[in-house]
């Protein structure tokens, strides 16, 4: 009996069906706690080309849902454990991993060669980037999102039909709407999620069923409860994006500039733990704040010193009044880096509030 | 007119429940939006779409059906 023997017995597949799984090549972004299990069933199910895009290491606390990750896989980017696991899975399947941040830069051409694009990402920022790009590229996106014990799934682009812009057509404030690491996810859900989305990704490629096109299932583990809410395409925020199609690569991410970047007091940053205090001031600049034991980066040339950033740990930053580390939220937005925040106060304020602190102690 | 409200996600958090019933004499989504703030200020600041009848609808929308659901986005992967 042969590997997809289960798929080729159904009637609605058959072997011309299985075929079209071989032919399709499918681009999952994100390798967590969605795209674990879409992965694993694409691969078990023989989609013959699959592409993974993580910049991501795995940590100890994916593992309570990241399925296809061991204690082996600790500190190992994503991608490439991903791949290891999924080729003992099924070894017939080409795999290609790309283990860095998706940007405006590579997006479109990282697209171009795939027939379907999952979202199994974890931050606006990311998700606007790719539905845009799915849009210029002209790819259907299997999209699915979670909180805490509460999932979304839904296809966009899918023939001309209605993108993640026409339900939400603007990103929230980053950091306004918790993501998993900072708020806690039951482990389960992403299984529930992610297998749906890979249900979707089957479907499109074997023309089967109906496709979750124009509307968004939500679904809530703890009352067992889906809704689905029909979604009208807006044209005018497609036309949108499609006018942006030349410049898409050497513009300048728009995406979070609508909006203030996320600000904190300086006693709110000191309740923050594992953290990257940045000071973007010049050189020359005082008082100094060297308790914090500050990476020195000027506001000027931040664009060419991201990789000073940790990317692991809470950003904190701070200037001399609070204008400039603004920006730089803003900047590190742009690329992707997010967990950043800006210190209302300047530098003299927050040298008065150490010593105060030290006063106390 | 007697509407069930349902709450998802961030948005159920605020209100601490599921649904509930509201009265709302109005006429627009926008209107019964200022009623729905008057007992959850919070949800003023709060980024949501909302639906009628399960079914994506912009603010501006005149009210007819008896059903309103607010859909905050999740960022989560």
């Amino acid at each position: 009996m042969t590997r997809y023997d289960r798929h080729i017995i159904l009637s609605e597949i058959g072997q011309k069906g299985q075929d079209k799984l071989t032919q399709a090549k499918v681009l999952v972004v994100g390798a967590g706690g969605l795209g674990c299990p879409v992965l694993q069933y694409l691969t078990a199910a023989g989609i013959g080309t699959i592409g993974i895009v993580d910049f991501d290491v795995v940590e100890k606390s994916n593992l309570q849902r990241q399925v296809l990750f061991g204690t082996s896989s600790l500190g190992k980017n994503k991608a490439i454990a991903a791949k290891q696991r999924l080729l003992d899975l099924n070894d017939t399947i080409s795999i290609h991993t790309y283990p860095e941040k998706l940007t405006r830069k590579n997006v479109l051409e990282l697209f171009k060669d795939y027939d379907i694009i999952v979202d199994g990402t974890d931050n606006f920022a990311t998700r606007y980037l790719i539905n845009d790009a799915s849009i210029i590229t002209n790819k259907p996106l299997v999209y699915g999102a979670i909180y805490k014990f509460e999932g979304q799934v839904a296809v966009f682009n899918y023939k001309n039909g209605a993108s993640y812009r026409c339900l939400f057509p603007t990103p929230s404030k980053e950091g306004a709407i918790p993501n998993c690491s900072e708020i806690g996810v039951l482990g389960v859900l992403p299984g529930i999620i992610g297998s749906m989305q890979a249900n979707e990704v089957l479907k499109i490629i074997l023309g089967l069923g109906n496709i979750l096109s124009g509307k968004l299932l939500c679904y809530n583990a703890l009352t067992t409860q889906t809704t689905t809410l029909i979604i009208h395409k807006v044209e005018s925020e497609i036309k949108k994006v499609l006018s942006k199609k030349e410049s898409f690569q050497n513009t300048v991410e728009e995406l979070n500039c609508n909006f203030n970047p996320p600000e904190i007091s300086i006693e709110d940053a000191f309740k923050k733990r594992n953290i990257q205090f940045i000071d973007v001031r010049e050189k020359d600049e005082f008082p100094k704040v060297d308790s914090l034991n500050p990476t020195h980066i000027p506001l000027s040339k931040l664009e060419n010193n991201l990789h000073k950033i940790d990317l692991k740990k809470k950003k904190i930053i701070f200037c001399q009044s609070g204008i400039r580390s603004k920006k730089a939220v803003s900047i590190l937005q742009k690329h992707n880096i997010n967990n950043s925040y800006s210190i209302k106060e300047g530098a003299s304020e927050i040298l008065e509030y150490i010593n105060q602190l030290h006063k106390q102690q | 007119m007697q509407l069930t409200i349902k709450y998802f996600g961030l948005i159920a958090e605020i209100t601490k429940r599921n649904k509930e019933q509201f009265e709302f004499s109005g006429t627009l989504i926008n209107e019964f939006l200022e009623t729905v703030y008057l007992k959850y200020p919070k949800l003023k600041e709060t980024h949501f779409q909302v639906a009628q009848n399960n079914e994506i609808v912009s603010k501006e929308t005149i009210i007819t059906q008896t059903e309103i659901a607010l859909l905050p986005p999740f960022a989560g992967g």
